[in-house]
Order: C-alpha cells, then structure tokens, then sequence
C-alpha cells in the first residue's frame, strides 16, 4: 500500500511542478495546490499506514500494531493552512489580474526601467 | 515550568485581535499598537534576566510531557533574537506613523505588523519542528499581507512571486518533516537530538538535512535561491521593508543555526562543509548585487544577502569563536539594517526618488543626518568600535581555526566591498552639487530621524560596550556548543 501512496504522491509532484512552469497564473495557482496535496500525502505515508488497527492503545491491543495517531494531526493543521493561503493566493490573482491587466507571468516581469 | 516565555507571543497576538475591531481610529490605532510593542519588550526583558539567572526555560503546552506535548524553549539565543525583534518592530510603529501614510493606516497595517511579531517572537521561541512550520506560516500570512498592502502595481506583481515562492518552500517544509518524521519517529527538537545519533545510516539523515537547508535557505536568502528577495523586498513601501530586511531572513537564519547545531551534526563533514561553500558564495552574490545598483534601497538589501552569507559561514564552523561571532553579527545585523533602511527612507523622502543618479547635495542642508548615516555605514563595515566588529573578528578568528579559512579571506575581503557599497550612497546623496528636494515639514523629519538615530545609537552601545554584551552572546553559545544543556532543559523537569 505505501508503495502505491509513493507514485500517487510522485505523481501529484510531477502534475504541480507542470503547472507551476506554465505562464497562466490560474494553472500556477492549481499547481500549488497539487503541491500541497502531494506533501500531505506525504507524511501520511510516511507516518505508516495502520490499515484497520485503532489508533489508540486499549485492552488488547499492542503497542506495535496499533495506528500512529500523530501523522493526521499534522495533516489537519498543514490542510487548514495551504486552504488559507490558496484562498489568498486566488484573491490576490484576481486583484493583480484587475490592477495589471494580464494574467501572464511573462508581462509580470520587473526591470528598474518599467517599474 | 513559567509561562513567561509565552508573553512575548501571545501579547502581540491579544492586541491585534483587539485592533482588528476599529481600524478607522487612527489615534487608537497608534496608541494601541506602541502600547503593544512597549509591553511585550517589557515582557522580554523579564524573560532576559530569568533565563540569564536560571538558564534554559521550557513549558509544554497541555502539561503532556515533553516528547508527546508541543515544547516551547527559551534559551539565551532565542531570548536575545526575541528581544531584538520586538525592539525593531517598536521602532518600525514609530517610524511608520509620519511614513506610512493615512490609507495604509486605515486598512489594518498595524494589526499585520503585530501579527508578524507574533510569528517571529514564535519562530524563535519554538521547541518543536512541526510547530516552528505553523508560526513560519503565521509569519508569512502577515508579510504576504504587509508586502501586497497598498495594493500598487508593482507590489501586486511581485508579491504573487514571492507568495509562489512560499508556498513551494513550505510544500518542502511540510515534505522535509515528513521524511524526518519517518526516520526518527519524533518531532521535538530536544528528542531529535536523542535519537538522532543513535541512528547508523547517516546517509538518508544527511539527505534530510541538506533539504531543510534548502527550505530554511528559501527564507533565510543563501545562494543560489535568494533570487525572489532583491524583487520582492524592493516593492513594499519603506517601513515594511525595514521590518523584513531586519526580521525574516533571520527567522530562516535562525532554523538553520538551531537544526544545524542541535540535531544535525550527524555529518558535520558533509553538512556544515556544504554550509561553508554556500555561505561564501552567498556572501559574493551579495556583494556583486551591491555595486551593481544605483538605487539605494537595492544597495541595501543586496547588503541583507552578504550578511546572511556571513552569519552562516560562522555557523559552519562549529567552533566557540565562529559560532559566537556569528551570533553577535546576528543581532548586530537586524538593527543595523532596520537603522540603515530608516535612513536611507528619509533620504528616499527627501529627494523623492531612490535613485542614487538624481540625489546630491545632502550634506549642506541636513548634516546631521549625513553624519548618523556614515556612522551605520561605518557599523555595517564592522569598522572598530562600532557593532559590526566584534562579531565579524569573532567569525574570521573561528574560520581560521577551522578548516575553510580561505573563507575568512573572502569575509575580511568582502567588508571592504561592502564598505564601499554603502559609501556610495554616502558619496552620491551627501556630497556633490545641491539637487532639487522635496520640501519636508520639520515635524515629519524629525518623527522619521528620531527612531533613526536611536536604532543607530542602540548598535554603537552594542559595539563600544561588546564587553557588557559578551556574556550574554556566551551563555547563547554555550547552548549551541552543548546541546545536553538543552535536551536536559526539555526532557528532564
């Protein structure tokens, strides 16, 4: 099952890094959040997959064959904060998008001159 | 157990909620967020003197025991770092009143400094690696803020790239604690640095560290991916940009100093060789960057890269005198560039450009500030007795006793160029022919020169009484040099 996880997650990488080298700022956008997708699927792999076993330790239950609790706790809080920041990013696209006219990343260079 | 070191973060954070409600007022505004600042320095100083007296201070959030609850540390490296933050941001309120201008203030810019405080005074006070990730992201949410406010065209472009940047350097983050995770088994740093070297395969430890170099490498500007930080920093308006020049860069300096003295020295033949080469090449990067422009914020914020590059190449070292030069260079360098960036906002102000081609003359009507400025480019330098040179001695005598001292050459070299980078602009806008200025009301200068000349006056204290200040800068080090001291702090209460 990891090793399945391993190219879901590989996958996801490849998919955000195609996008992320695009000029259009929404497939960027996209990109990012594909980015994010494949880092969580990350720790949740690599935390071990516990299949059915529960992830606390009660009566019956060993230590080595239960859940590692952790890895979704850490998922949880770093899903909460790459929402808040596509969200912000989707705002701020729009809004560039209105101030400068264009949603290509090759018109968004900066020179001194045309500053 | 104290939660005194948690003051330092919840208190900005309790008086940005409190702004958040009437952002028009704004007197209250001002009032309000000085008082802030004012009282989390107090709350700082407490801690100075009670981590000086009893050593390193640890609370775990929760009361779960160290390895399992969410650690918080103090040590004199993150109190000293805390302590200069907050001093700068007190100053960037001041400075910011007379400069900001009235919309700014209206649209919560005060609420956003407070809350990049709270990230910061976190990051630096953190004991825990998944929860230095949060307070990372709590401190780029309010500078994705800070660098956008305004909402100009050039700011609205370039912070879509500094916000892409961010975003896939957290991906990383999040990627990079995964594979230690799946390692170790823990996230605390204090336990981290137990298991850790009970681990034989030091290659796949090794991996995991030179990727947490390149993401606190994101942040912290080191070569070659300092690239998005000359844009970027050059588009927000002058207080802001002080604020970062002096604060954020040194949150990711301040990762990589921390992970690369306390749990990766699993292969310090590898790593902190590998730390050494970057650093240098940072520091050249820098220094090109420069002399390169003809635009004084540039020049100033290429001067941010050559001082990160020369922090770490002292961390690198791993010896007593490398590592508390570069810890003195660190605070050393977070006020001398806010000081250095308030000074030349004033002469941006003055002359209504940052062009360095269209200024002259400064020096026949404002010789005062001339003379504050030359004193911060002198400190920059590191010339004797001013701040820089303790530090920088310190770095140079610990690379000669390491194996790359053909680094401290080329640290010792480059103060030269970044003598002459900031004597340029000395030599541009204060000397030569009188140029038209912008008519500045005497009020606002002073409201601007003010929190100027004491910031500068703050590192002269710190040079010309190096001695008062060493002890400190020692029991930091000593942290540092022995991580039992902090794993015992953390594990054993």
């Amino acid at each position: 099952m990891e090793i399945i996880m391993s190219f879901v997650i590989g996958f996801l990488f490849m998919a955000a890094v195609y996008l992320m080298l695009s000029k259009s700022l929404i497939r960027i956008i996209i990109g990012t959040g594909l980015l994010s997708h494949g880092a969580h699927l990350l720790i949740l792999t690599m935390g071990g997959l516990g299949g059915t076993a529960p992830p606390v330790v009660a009566d019956g239950v060993s230590v080595s064959d239960y859940a590692d609790p952790l890895p979704q706790a850490l998922i949880l809080t770093a899903i909460v904060i790459s929402f808040a920041v596509t969200s912000f990013f989707l705002v701020l696209a729009y809004r560039a998008y209105q101030e400068l006219g264009t949603d290509n990343m090759n018109l968004m260079r900066g020179t001194e001159d045309n500053d | 157990m104290i939660n005194l070191l948690l003051f330092p973060i919840l208190i900005p954070l309790l008086f940005a909620a409190i702004l958040l409600f009437f952002p028009k007022n704004i007197s209250l505004q001002r009032i309000i967020s000085a008082a802030a600042a004012v009282a989390t320095l107090i709350s700082v100083l407490f801690l100075l003197l009670k981590v000086k007296a009893d050593g390193v201070q640890a609370v775990t959030l929760g009361s779960w025991d160290a390895p399992f609850g969410i650690t918080m540390v103090s040590d004199m490296l993150s109190v000293l770092l805390v302590l200069s933050a907050t001093i700068i941001t007190l100053f960037v309120i001041f400075y910011s009143m007379p400069t900001i201008g009235i919309d700014r203030e209206k649209s919560f810019y005060y609420p956003a400094v407070l809350f990049l405080l709270v990230g910061v005074n976190g990051a630096f006070t953190t004991g825990d690696i998944f929860n230095l990730f949060v307070f990372f992201e709590v401190l780029l949410m309010a500078s994705y803020m800070l660098i956008v406010h305004g909402g100009e065209k050039p700011q609205l472009r370039e912070s879509i790239k500094y916000l892409l940047v961010n975003v896939i350097s957290s991906a990383l983050f999040v990627a990079a604690v995964a594979f230690l995770y799946s390692v170790t088994g823990t996230l605390n740093m204090a336990d981290l640095a137990v298991k850790i070297p009970q681990i034989e395969e030091t290659g796949i430890l090794t991996v995991i560290a030179v990727m947490f170099l390149v993401v606190f490498g994101f942040k912290a500007a080191i070569f070659p991916l300092y690239f998005w930080l000359p844009g970027a920093y050059h588009a927000p308006p002058i207080p802001v940009l002080a604020l970062f020049g002096a604060l954020l860069t040194k949150v990711g300096v301040y990762a990589i100093i921390r992970t690369y003295t306390l749990f990766f020295t699993m292969n310090i033949a590898f790593t902190h060789e590998l730390l050494g080469i970057i650093a240098i090449l940072t520091i050249l990067a820098g220094c090109i960057g420069a002399l390169a422009y003809f635009d004084v914020k540039k020049i100033i914020i290429y001067n941010i890269i050559i001082a990160v590059g020369v922090i770490l190449f002292g961390i690198a070292q791993m010896n007593e005198a490398g590592i508390e030069g570069a810890l003195f260079y660190l605070v050393h360098d977070m006020l001398i560039k806010a000081a250095l960036f308030f000074l030349v906002g004033i002469v941006a102000v003055i002359f209504g450009t940052s062009n360095l081609r269209e200024m002259g003359g400064l020096m026949k009507t404002y010789p005062v500030l001339g003379w504050v400025y030359l004193i911060a480019a002198f400190g920059l330098a590191g010339i004797p007795p001013l701040s820089g040179f303790p530090g920088k001695l310190l770095i140079v005598q610990g690379g000669f006793e390491g194996p790359q001292f053909w680094g401290s050459i080329v640290v010792l070299a480059t103060s030269l160029l970044v003598l002459l980078s900031a004597i340029r602009i000395f030599i541009y806008a204060f000397w030569g022919e009188p140029v038209k200025t912008v008519p500045l009301k005497k009020r606002s200068y002073y409201q601007m020169f003010v929190p100027a000349v004491i910031l500068v006056g703050i590192t002269v204290i710190l040079g010309v009484g190096a001695e008062l200040f060493m002890p400190l800068i020692n029991g930091a080090g000593e942290v540092l040099l022995n991580p039992s001291i902090y794993i015992d702090a953390v594990l054993k209460e």
